[in-house]
């Protein structure tokens, strides 16, 4: 993939294998998304890889009407997730419809072709007991 | 630092909506020199150029390409690579070329063409691409829907509504219809909002701001050398910056802005409350960044723009009128340099050249715009000169 370094690229190993990799801090605890050479909580450089739950719950979404491009094939919905490890990202939410999505849904990951492209996190709605 | 002995002194718009005979680079040459002549200077009084770069025919060194297309030969040229916020920072930065007897007379030029001279296709492709390359932009957010995250995140903690978005575009037409330059001037209804076609929910065609053709250009020089200028000096009175994140998946809080800290800190330079504002001009580029600004400003109580909003508020003959030309939902919005039609019409406000849409009475004014989403923010408070 073009413009990804070798940091960038434990996390696709990780999707790859079916991971969903973040940065933990060894020194504060914290964690980290996008992969960073520093901690963005206290600046250490010591940082671990672990393999995070895949549970978390929307922050927000929008249904994209008007796709970015023909790849993308409208609607399609396009969401922030705050994963149980309290980093957020960004991803696609599948296999619901539009109108079954709300903020705050339980979430959990899953791996997919995204836009036509390489595999990448999606998140499915979540089955909560 | 105490800003008041730099004067905006020139301000030119070249052609607006849909410019065909001439590209972004023409125009910005023609704003510059337009606003140097009406300035009442020589080219060869301009020792500073400021320019924002092109989305649709990028350059290099853009600046320095506008100075030779234009015959000028300036002692500092600087390009800014964005529009949005930059807009204003660039006011800023060549308010300190001044102050620091860098320069003496500096010009802040923009103009771009999206509309006649990039497909939509490309235009969607740019505009997008402020998207983190590796975890945002491969799941195709378009930039409607990276603004819709941020409504449906206001919607959700304070209940605010998609007919209280609406009146975004409501109050901007009820402006431009006053107004002959602007690309829209048809009055609408929240119910034309809200009946437009569907965008990125909540979001629909009528939350989302134009795509235009146009430049502007305005100078800045010494109060001193002001006083024997043509017009009457308009003066920075206060600026802030505020930037909390560039990617939106990054963002610790979706329904509080940077606009805060850079708001704050631009009216406590002028020495002034939001109560002493006359006149808003802000970032309009989607429904509910106006709504947000209007919050973050100051200009009503967190959670509570929708309502602000619906009043009135901020249309003709109510009590915080904001954009008065029309904004980027229905004046122009070529691009990167959208916010600068925000100050020229500030500019025209102060002169009382407004026509229908003149203010009577007009002491502050507030400039706002931001860059990414909702990310990186500057705040201008204008003055007259006393
Ligand atoms: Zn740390």
């Amino acid at each position: 993939m073009a413009g990804v370094d070798q940091l960038d690229q434990i996390f696709f190993e990780g999707v790859a294998d079916g991971q969903l990799r973040v940065q933990q801090c060894s020194d504060c605890g914290a964690h980290q998304f996008y992969p960073r050479v520093v901690c963005k909580h206290c600046g250490s450089e010591q940082l671990k890889w672990i393999s995070a739950s895949g549970r978390g719950r929307v922050a927000s979404f929008s249904v994209v009407r008007r796709g970015v491009s023909a790849e993308f094939e409208a609607p399609y919905i396009v969401a922030l997730i705050t994963l149980e490890e309290g980093v957020t990202m960004m991803s696609h939410l599948v296999d619901v419809e539009p109108e079954q999505v709300a903020s705050g849904m339980a979430v959990r990951v899953a791996f997919r072709p995204v836009g036509g492209a390489d595999i990448r996190p999606v998140f499915l709605r979540a089955e909560v007991s | 630092m105490d800003l008041s002995n730099v004067a905006i002194v020139g301000s030119f718009e070249t052609d607006l909506g849909v410019v065909t005979d001439r590209g972004p680079m023409a125009l910005g040459v023609q704003a510059t020199l337009g606003a140097i002549a009406d300035a009442g200077l020589q080219a060869s009084a301009i020792d500073g150029l400021i320019t924002c770069n092109s989305l649709v025919t990028p350059v290099m060194y853009h600046a320095e390409a506008t100075a030779e297309y234009a015959g000028l030969t300036p002692g500092h040229c600087l390009s800014v690579g964005t529009g949005g916020g930059t807009t204003y920072t660039a006011l800023r930065y060549a308010a300190a070329a001044i102050q620091t007897g860098l320069a003496t007379t500096v010009v802040v030029s923009m103009a771009d063409s999206m509309r006649s001279f990039m497909t939509r296709d490309r235009a969607m492709a740019v505009q997008s691409s402020s998207g983190h390359p590796l975890f945002e932009q491969p799941y195709g957010p378009t930039v409607p829907a990276y603004y819709a995250l941020i409504a449906r995140a206001h919607m959700d903690t304070y209940g605010t509504t998609e007919a209280q978005f609406a009146e975004a575009m409501v109050s901007s037409r009820a402006w431009a219809h006053l107004n002959p330059t602007a690309q829209y001037r048809e009055r609408v209804t929240v119910d034309d909002v809200l009946a437009s076609k569907p965008i990125a929910d909540p979001l629909k065609l009528l939350d989302c701001s134009i795509v235009s053709d146009g430049g502007a250009a305005v100078v800045l020089t010494t109060l001193e050398r002001a006083r024997d200028l043509p017009h009457a000096p308009i003066v920075l009175k206060g600026y802030g910056e505020g930037h909390h994140y560039e990617h939106i998946s990054q963002a610790k809080d979706l329904t509080k802005s940077a606009a805060a800290d850079s708001g704050k800190a631009a009216l406590a330079g002028a020495g002034i409350e939001p109560a002493d504002i006359q006149l808003a001009q802000l970032y309009d580029c989607f429904s509910p960044a106006l709504l947000i600004q209007l919050e973050d400003l100051g200009f009503c109580e967190k959670g509570t723009g929708g309502e602000f909003l619906a009043s009135g508020a901020t249309r003709p003959g109510g009590n915080l009128p904001v954009n008065t030309h029309g904004g980027m939902l229905s004046h122009c919005h070529p691009g990167n340099p959208g916010a600068i039609f925000g100050l020229t019409e500030a500019i025209r406000q102060y002169r009382g050249e407004a026509k229908e849409r003149q203010l009577a009475h007009l002491e502050h004014t507030l400039l706002h715009a931001q860059g990414g989403i909702m990310s990186s923010h500057a705040t201008v408070v204008l003055g007259r000169a006393n």
